[in-house]
């Protein structure tokens, strides 16, 4: 029994560590994230400077945009993430070759993950630079771990809203509505971390870290549902 | 259409009628008979729809999540779980919208605002643009059976997205709103006409759901029916091409 279970766990992690090595090759041989999605995430920072016309403004709802932006991102991320598995089928063959539901679920999560940190730190880097956001060394504490919170809910979300829509026809228009409403707590929560992250409006950094919790506890939620859910969602 | 396929039955036919009768009975006291309040004056009356369409507009949501976990929970699995979820979603989809118009419409008389970013207007949006997403996944074509799991998950995933929804916006408005207009001019006076008034158009609202969801429930049930006739006729049509050629 327990080496039967020991089997299952390692099947699980082996499969989710070998999908994300995937997924990140295919990123690195591909570059659309690199070539597409961060240049689209930069054009929609600028675009929010001409929409609201003020640095003063700029400053003020410059933690928000981060997240906006990252969100708009994330959309993209997770469309392209389940268009490369069912374009020939991958997702059903690997699923009747009886790869389990979980180890996809936390693989394809983790992949998505990676490319998110990345996405807002170059988010972050653009507010410094681009609306004059400020940050202190003990506001990159928590900026980090704000970040790392977030992405990981916005990752464990998507994959799970991404593998529901996955292969089904009109996908591309239905994940927003499907995905955008559910992450509202995270573009909450981690808008206001961010915001005592960068001193706006005087928040102190202290009162950063009740939103954490938030963002943990959403994070904690989707990452268990999803691995659990995923696997009926595939079965089809 | 034969007799046993038609959506209704003797009592649904009773309670249609006590469904009129009754709705002839809310229209008369809610907006005839019942008094202006003290404090809203007349606007109060829009009460009399608002309250009622926002508490079914719940319970159909309750029901949906019910059915969906019926349906996933394999002792119970049938497909007439699915169908009542369906449809109890989209009559909730109706309430929910009749509610949020009452309920701005109010707002714009009473708080002077269409809209105020309380927690529980903002929960009821979001639950809103959710159930629109839920019937979309329906539409999204497949088996009944893959249908069927698909929206009963999404179902289930939005009895955990709402209450957080909910918590990180009343967390948010407690930290950074204080003062809302919510509670200004809200204190009503009922007297019991005014009471009964609600809690008649309450009782009314709740048939017309029970009403709406058994017809709508038998009509996806045709509408099953149909899809898997139609796959079983074009079967036919094409052994019979097969046999012809073949003789």
């Amino acid at each position: 029994m327990t080496s039967q279970q020991r089997l299952t766990g390692t099947t699980v992690i082996g499969t989710a560590r070998l999908i994300a090595a995937k997924d990140l090759r295919v990123e690195l041989r591909s570059r659309v994230l690199l070539n597409q999605v961060l240049p689209f995430a930069l054009i929609v920072m600028v675009m929010f400077a001409f929409a609201l016309d003020s640095d003063a403004v700029l400053e003020r709802v410059a933690p928000g945009l981060v997240w906006l932006a990252a969100l708009f991102s994330t959309l993209i991320m997770v469309s392209r993430s389940f268009a490369v598995e069912t374009a020939d089928g991958a997702l059903d063959q690997l699923r009747s070759a009886g790869v389990p539901a979980m180890g996809i679920f936390i693989g394809k999560m983790m992949a998505l993950m990676a490319q998110l940190v990345v996405l807002v730190t170059l988010l972050i880097i653009a507010a410094i630079v681009l609306y004059r956001a400020e940050l202190s060394w003990s506001g990159s504490v928590l900026l980090v771990t704000t970040g790392l919170t977030a992405t990981c809910g916005l990752a464990a979300v998507g994959t799970l809203y991404g593998g529901l829509a996955a292969g089904a026809k009109g996908r591309e228009t239905l994940l927003p509505l499907l995905l955008l409403p559910v992450v509202a707590p995270v573009l909450i929560g981690a808008t206001r971390a961010t915001e005592s992250a960068f001193g706006t409006r005087g928040v102190s950094t202290s009162q950063g870290w009740p939103w954490l919790g938030l963002l943990a506890v959403f994070a904690v939620l989707f990452s268990v549902s999803g691995a659990v859910a995923l696997g009926p969602l595939l079965d089809d | 259409m034969s007799k046993d396929q038609a959506t209704s039955t003797p009592f649904t036919k009773g309670l249609g009628f006590f469904v009129l009768l009754g709705m002839l009975l809310l229209i008369i006291l809610g907006i005839f008979v019942s008094p202006a309040d003290v404090n809203q004056g007349e606007s109060v009356r829009i009460m009399y729809a608002h309250v009622p369409g926002a508490w079914l507009a719940y319970l159909a949501f309750i029901v949906t999540a019910v059915s969906s976990a019926a349906y996933l929970w394999k002792r119970t699995r049938s497909l007439t779980w699915d169908r009542i979820a369906g449809a109890s979603a989209e009559v909730g989809v109706l309430f929910m919208g009749i509610s949020l118009v009452t309920g701005s419409l109010w707002g714009r008389l009473t708080w002077g605002t269409y809209w105020t970013w309380d927690a529980r207007l903002t929960t009821t949006a979001f639950l809103f643009v959710t159930y629109i997403g839920y019937l979309a996944v329906r539409g999204l074509g497949g088996t009944h059976q893959q249908r069927a799991r698909r929206s009963a998950v999404l179902a289930l995933l939005a009895v955990l997205e709402i209450p957080l929804v909910h918590f990180s916006v009343e967390f948010w408005n407690t930290l950074h709103q204080k003062a809302s207009v919510a509670g200004r001019g809200t204190n009503v006076e009922m007297n019991g006409l005014m009471l009964f008034t609600l809690f008649l158009g309450v009782v009314v609202f709740t048939l017309m759901y029970v009403w709406l969801v058994l017809h709508r429930q038998r009509s996806l049930m045709l509408e099953d029916m149909l899809d898997d006739s139609g796959l079983d006729n074009a079967l036919n049509e094409r052994r019979a091409e097969a046999t012809r050629v073949g003789n």
